[in-house]
């Protein structure tokens, strides 16, 4: 019986793996495929191989820029939210007082806002504050729709943790702010990790935003200049999936690497065996 | 080392629990006083309001000469010993011990040498590039106890430390704790729910239930003459019988209640009271019998009788309950009539 078991769920597991993993092999595929042949009926393994669509990508249009454009946007917004939502998850999973729900309700409201109503409104906003096509205009929006998932990520996470840690490193002297960066941040490197890679990832991916306040190629991030591959009379597909490429492969590789850093069980052994 | 006074300390949680009602405790310096009392008499709640992670609803706490009432935990140089000890899992032994004296801004040098010298008075020494999930509980309750020793603090706040290790090492460390004391002569407070233990280590014990103190003495004093029938019920094993003063045939205000321990409950061929062996609980040295009465409404009598052929079940027994041995409480108030 269970043999039979294990090879159901072995079967599945590799139907649900090809079913996720296709989608990628044939963009990777595609991209390497000559532009003439990219539109006949494709062959599964693609006969002839070329790096055309990457050396356009490069130098006809300068694709460095916004792959420069979107690393800056997510870290910078990385780098501000995740403190923010740290202190933020810090007082909402250990400070009594009045309110506290509803204000975590109230941070995750934030998030369920649809991005297109607010639109017209930040944009006026950042017009008046002179950020439209900068750096900061898209960090600002960036981090008010990052941060609230990372707040509850992190109270979570906090939450697990026992207080009586912070309270002997509280008792040996720390105040509340220096057992929270000695005792509590080290013990909660896999939730921060979680939490940083999802805003990255939030930042990499936005596109509503990144459309809306960048004005040119200057400033335009991977998703927005990707999208405005197309000519008015034909769509380079071979380069827009190379771009994807590009744009896939190293967040992929961030997200592997981070994940082995990951370590669970690292609070293990801090209280009774 | 100071001296810890706990001044009409009474706290009520925002939900209406009232965890501790009243309390009054005046540590000596260099004192060993121990908390003890059943959960949830708020005997850790009152350890945590000394240490300065709760902040009492009313009165004072003063330690030393200061008031300390209003002071977060870092600003009160006391140590503490949690159940779970709390060690910090992502730091070395070494480093565990010297985390409150680095974030005083201690020389290194200085730390190095007390962490050297706390680590050899514990017998850790060999422990210190370890992590704390490498440890045996034994050893991590040194640890912990390093941590507290290494700071030199004005009292040390221990919270139930031995409950985690098994019998055999719980009476070592017991024994080290009295030792490591006596050598020290620091202020000690300690909370345990554990009667022999608050027994064995304690210069004083405070009995606590509900949130208030009912009883502060010595060991000694405690067991001989608790000062209400709760009291007397707590402290001692077995726990002290309790029967109707009318029963054990003294002259007694009416509904008084006759405290006697089972140790005291004499078996002979003569004796005042009827009573049936209703078990007998083999412990070594001695055996525990639990008697039936012939009175009507009386709760089972425990009684201990010495090593060797103890009576057979169901036998019918004669025993004393010797006059000078019995505690007198008050039957509606519970407290100490003699």
């Amino acid at each position: 019986m269970r043999s039979v078991g294990s090879k159901v769920t072995g079967v599945a597991g590799a139907a649900l793996l090809t079913l996720l993993l296709f989608p990628i092999y044939w963009m990777i595929a595609s991209s390497l495929t000559p532009e003439s042949r990219l539109f006949q009926s494709p062959p599964l393994l693609p006969s002839t191989l070329s790096l055309d669509h990457y050396r356009a990508l490069f130098d006809e249009r300068d694709f460095l820029i916004p792959i420069r454009n979107s690393l800056v946007v997510a870290a910078t917004t990385t780098m501000v939210a995740l403190p923010v939502a740290a202190l933020c998850a810090y007082a909402l999973a250990r400070l009594r007082f009045r309110g506290r729900g509803v204000l975590l309700a109230l941070i995750l409201a934030v998030s369920m806002f649809p991005q297109i109503s607010i639109v017209p409104p930040l944009y006026l906003i950042l017009r008046e504050l002179r950020l439209l096509d900068t750096y900061p205009g898209l960090v600002l929006p960036y981090v008010t729709f990052s941060a609230p998932l990372a707040v509850w990520l992190l109270t979570a996470f906090f939450r697990q943790l026992s207080p009586e840690l912070e309270e002997a490193a509280m008792l040996d002297g720390a105040s509340r702010l220096r057992a929270l960066w000695d005792v509590v941040l080290p013990l909660a490197v896999p939730g921060v990790a979680t939490a940083a890679i999802l805003t990255f990832l939030y930042c990499w991916n936005e596109f509503l935003f990144a459309l809306s306040f960048t004005l040119g190629p200057e400033r335009y991030t991977v998703p927005v200049a990707v999208t405005l591959f197309r000519g008015r009379y034909q769509v380079p597909w071979g380069q827009v999936l190379a771009a994807t490429v590009v744009a896939t492969v190293p967040v992929a590789l961030l997200v592997l690497t981070c994940q082995r850093r990951i370590v669970a069980g690292l609070t293990a052994g801090a209280s009774k065996g | 080392m100071a001296a810890v006074r706990i001044e009409a300390v009474a706290k009520t949680y925002p939900n209406g629990h009232r965890a501790i009602r009243h309390v009054d405790l005046a540590i000596d310096e260099g004192e060993f006083v121990v908390l003890v009392g059943p959960s949830g008499c708020g005997k850790s709640t009152l350890l945590r309001l000394i240490a300065g992670l709760e902040t009492p609803t009313s009165g004072r706490i003063v330690i030393g000469d200061a008031d300390a009432t209003g002071l977060p935990p870092q600003a009160r140089d006391l140590a503490m010993v949690f159940q779970s000890y709390a060690l910090y899992p992502h730091m070395s032994v070494r480093d565990n011990l010297a985390y409150g004296l680095k974030v005083r801004r201690l020389d290194q040098a200085v730390v190095a040498q007390r962490v050297a010298d706390v680590a050899a008075a514990l017998d850790i020494s060999a422990l210190l590039q370890r992590r704390p999930a490498q440890l045996s509980g034994g050893q991590r309750q040194r640890v912990a106890l390093g941590r507290a020793m290494v700071r030199q603090p004005k009292a040390f706040l221990l919270d139930e430390p031995l409950s985690n290790l098994d019998p055999a090492l719980r009476a070592q460390a017991r024994a080290e704790l009295r030792r490591l004391h006596r050598r020290l002569g620091v202020t000690v407070v300690y909370v345990t729910h554990d009667q022999e233990e608050a027994m064995t280590l304690g210069g004083r014990i405070a009995v606590m239930r509900d949130g208030a103190i009912e009883q502060v003495a010595p060991p000694l004093d405690v067991y001989a003459r608790p000062a209400n029938v709760f009291v007397a019920g707590f402290i001692g094993a077995p726990a002290m019988n309790f029967v109707p003063a009318t029963l054990a045939g003294i002259d007694a205000p009416a509904g008084a209640v006759a405290g006697i321990r089972p140790q005291d409950v004499v078996l002979g061929a003569s004796g005042q009271l009827q009573a049936v062996v209703d078990l007998v609980e083999p412990r070594g040295h001695d055996h525990l019998l639990h008697l039936r009465l012939d009175a009507s409404g009386v709760p089972p009598l425990l009684a201990v009788v010495a090593g060797g052929a103890p009576p057979a079940l169901g036998a019918g027994v004669l025993l004393t309950l010797p006059r000078e041995r019995l505690h007198l409480f008050d039957g509606r108030t519970g407290t100490r009539l003699s």
